[in-house]
């Protein structure tokens, strides 16, 4: 296929002309391809964005953070729920048989938890978790009392009445008081309050702030021991990850005595998996978007065919006298589908500015991050040309075959 | 000799029929000659101008054409012929609606890729030949019937082809026009172009040096006027 300089320009030349000459049905058929543009990049983006979002979130549980709970942390049918439910509760002296053996943690800390609500002189607040820990627990959630201190081992070992508090439950409680020497009221009994956590904000809607933390051995003195516990470690370093986990499995077997036949009756959890359950609860939402993003598309591109195939006969005499002037089939093609495809970019360029601003909206409305990265744009650009080629070479090929005498003679 | 036609059939398939257009058609022009192919409706007038113009192939026969066989060439090779060979006029003018007059009279350099500068200079010449150098940057529909006829004439001969081939160039102007236009023909023919004028009028016809008559098909006859 040969083409002179000369030639190409002259089809985009006359493409242009085309699409000034026909202003409207060219806007009207950009706009389908504007359409699908949007909507495929603005799905891609938001669906980058919200598995951005989710791992940034999952990510505060820790990545090298081990937890031996009792159930898994998704259950995603009956008759696992059936195979677990009858499982023994984790106690203490599984966490402290823990501690005293890991070699690969380089935290370690229990927890249990319950909602209750707490009461300063004539306020109170409801619904505050009340977490049952050690001062590991600073390590594991990577967080510090921004005022006073946490409680220490004494203390929890003595299962004095201490405690620290979230930054909301101080604000709420003490106002412009200072909270730490305070006491705050728990299930009828009182506790003295040594520090307030710092502010961490939220973990998806759940606020990170809105807690108390005690000595778990406390908690079980206050609360009944009936509560599980889960067993949270944070690996030495992220490459022992790993090892941690068969460490702590073998650990948590030697300590309720597992025969080698039998199979483990506590699960070991880790951040990835709520991950990888997101992941694959997503995916298939995700393949039902973009087929129907696809489907806009789709439209879109029958709409620049269905143009041009009106287009083609309606220059059926043009296209005849341009033949009989000495223009081979493939200038006649080159000057079709330089039409669609330009219809088809016009569509992508304005489609993708529009995308960016839905972005941005998105962006300032929740707290999902869409951005429309680089290779969505790359993608949409590389598959409306596409479209603009494939939708553009049937009208523009039967343009290119048109007979000469014949194209003459129409009307 | 410039055209050479040797048994040329031509047969069009309609449905299960098939019509004889051309039924084993010898002519021979040399150049510079001045020719009229005139017949009836039937004849097979059209069939003929269009195979002189490399718009179709023959069914059979051989057709020499500046020295180069065209009867069995295909729709790229035909395209490149028509441009290099052929200078077409025709009845209803086929101008380009929405190019100026200038830019029509380019297109054929444009499919033989003369660049832009030379392809310009061309087409003012061609346009001056034939009177229209005020009249470039018009369109078709701001120029009289006489004037776009000039338009078409200025495009077949801008590329200095071996052949004028004009299918009833005065069929849609009236008398004075048209007789300008044949005034025209008769100018580019004193400079040496080849003419082919195709027309059932016989004193345009009467214009030519030579007229050949065909009648089913068929040359009737072939005389010198």
């Amino acid at each position: 296929m040969r083409m002179t300089g000369t030639e190409f320009g002259e089809g985009v030349r006359i493409a242009f002309q085309a699409l000034k000459a026909n202003r409207l049905r060219s806007i009207l058929t950009t706009l389908g391809i504007l359409i699908g543009v949007v909507v495929v990049t603005v799905i891609i983006s938001v669906i980058q964005g919200l598995n951005t979002y989710v791992s940034g979130e999952l990510s505060a549980l820790g990545t090298d953070n081990v937890y031996v709970s009792q159930y898994p942390w998704m259950i995603t049918s009956w008759e696992e729920w059936l195979k677990v439910r009858n499982r023994p509760k984790i106690e203490s002296r599984h966490f402290e048989f823990i501690k005293e053996y890991t070699t690969l943690a380089q935290a370690v800390a229990p927890e249990v938890a319950t909602r209750r609500t707490v009461k300063y002189r004539d306020e109170d607040l409801n619904n505050v978790i009340i977490y049952g820990t050690t001062e590991d627990y600073m390590v594991l959630s990577d967080a510090m009392p921004e005022y006073g201190r946490f409680f220490n081992e004494a203390e929890i070992h003595q299962r004095r009445n201490v405690c620290v508090i979230g930054w909301e439950v101080a604000d709420a409680l003490y106002k412009n008081k200072d909270p730490i020497g305070e006491r705050i009221k728990i299930s009828g009994q009182s506790f003295f309050i040594l520090g307030v956590m710092e502010k961490r904000g939220q973990l998806f809607d759940f606020s990170m702030d809105n807690n108390v933390m005690m000595p778990y051995t406390v908690f079980q003195k206050v609360f009944g021991k009936h509560r599980s516990l889960e067993i949270q470690a944070k690996a030495v370093s992220p490459d022992a990850v790993e090892d941690l986990k068969s460490e702590l499995e073998e650990l948590m077997r030697r300590a309720r005595g597992l025969r080698v036949s039998e199979d483990n009756n506590f699960n070991i959890n880790q951040q990835s998996q709520l991950l990888d359950t997101y992941k694959s609860v997503t995916q298939v939402l995700w393949i039902v978007l973009i087929g129907i993003g696809s489907i806009a598309l789709l439209v879109g591109g029958i709409g620049i065919m269905n143009i041009m195939l009106v287009s083609v006969t309606e220059r059926t005499r043009e296209i005849g006298i341009r033949k009989a002037l000495g223009a081979k089939r493939q200038v006649i093609l080159w000057q079709f589908l330089v039409e669609s495809m330009f219809i088809s970019s016009i569509g992508v360029i304005l489609g993708m500015l529009i995308s960016i601003g839905f972005a941005m909206i998105i962006k300032q409305a929740s707290p999902i991050p869409v951005d429309i990265s680089a290779w969505v744009a790359f993608l949409g650009i590389g598959f409306t040309v596409s479209i603009g080629i494939f939708f553009g070479l049937y009208p523009a090929s039967k343009a290119a075959k048109l007979d000469p005498i014949e194209a003459l003679r129409y009307e | 000799m410039m055209i050479e036609l040797k048994e040329i059939n031509k047969d069009y398939h309609l449905g299960l029929e098939t019509v004889h257009a051309l039924r084993g058609v010898d002519l021979n022009i040399d150049n510079n000659e001045y020719v009229a192919i005139m017949g009836p409706s039937g004849s097979g007038k059209s069939t003929l101008m269009n195979l002189l113009g490399c718009l179709d192939t023959p069914s059979s026969g051989l057709y020499m054409l500046n020295g180069s066989d065209v009867s069995d060439m295909d729709d790229n090779a035909l395209a490149e012929i028509r441009n290099r060979e052929i200078g077409f006029v025709f009845q209803n003018f086929n101008l380009l609606p929405r190019a100026s007059a200038l830019h029509n009279v380019e297109l054929p350099l444009i499919y033989n890729g003369t660049p832009s500068s030379k392809r310009r200079d061309l087409a003012e010449e061609a346009l001056t030949k034939v009177g229209l150098k005020d009249r470039m940057h018009h369109r078709p529909n701001e120029l009289s019937g006489g004037q776009r006829q000039r338009v078409a004439v200025a495009r077949a001969l801008v590329n200095n082809p071996s052949i004028i081939l004009a299918d009833e160039p005065t069929g849609n102007l009236d008398t004075r026009t048209g007789d300008e236009i044949m005034d025209l023909f008769e100018t580019l023919h004193d400079n040496g172009n080849t003419i082919i004028l195709v027309t059932h009028e016989e004193y345009i016809a009467e214009h030519s040096d030579r007229i050949i008559r065909l009648r089913d098909g068929r040359v009737e006859r072939d005389e010198a006027v």
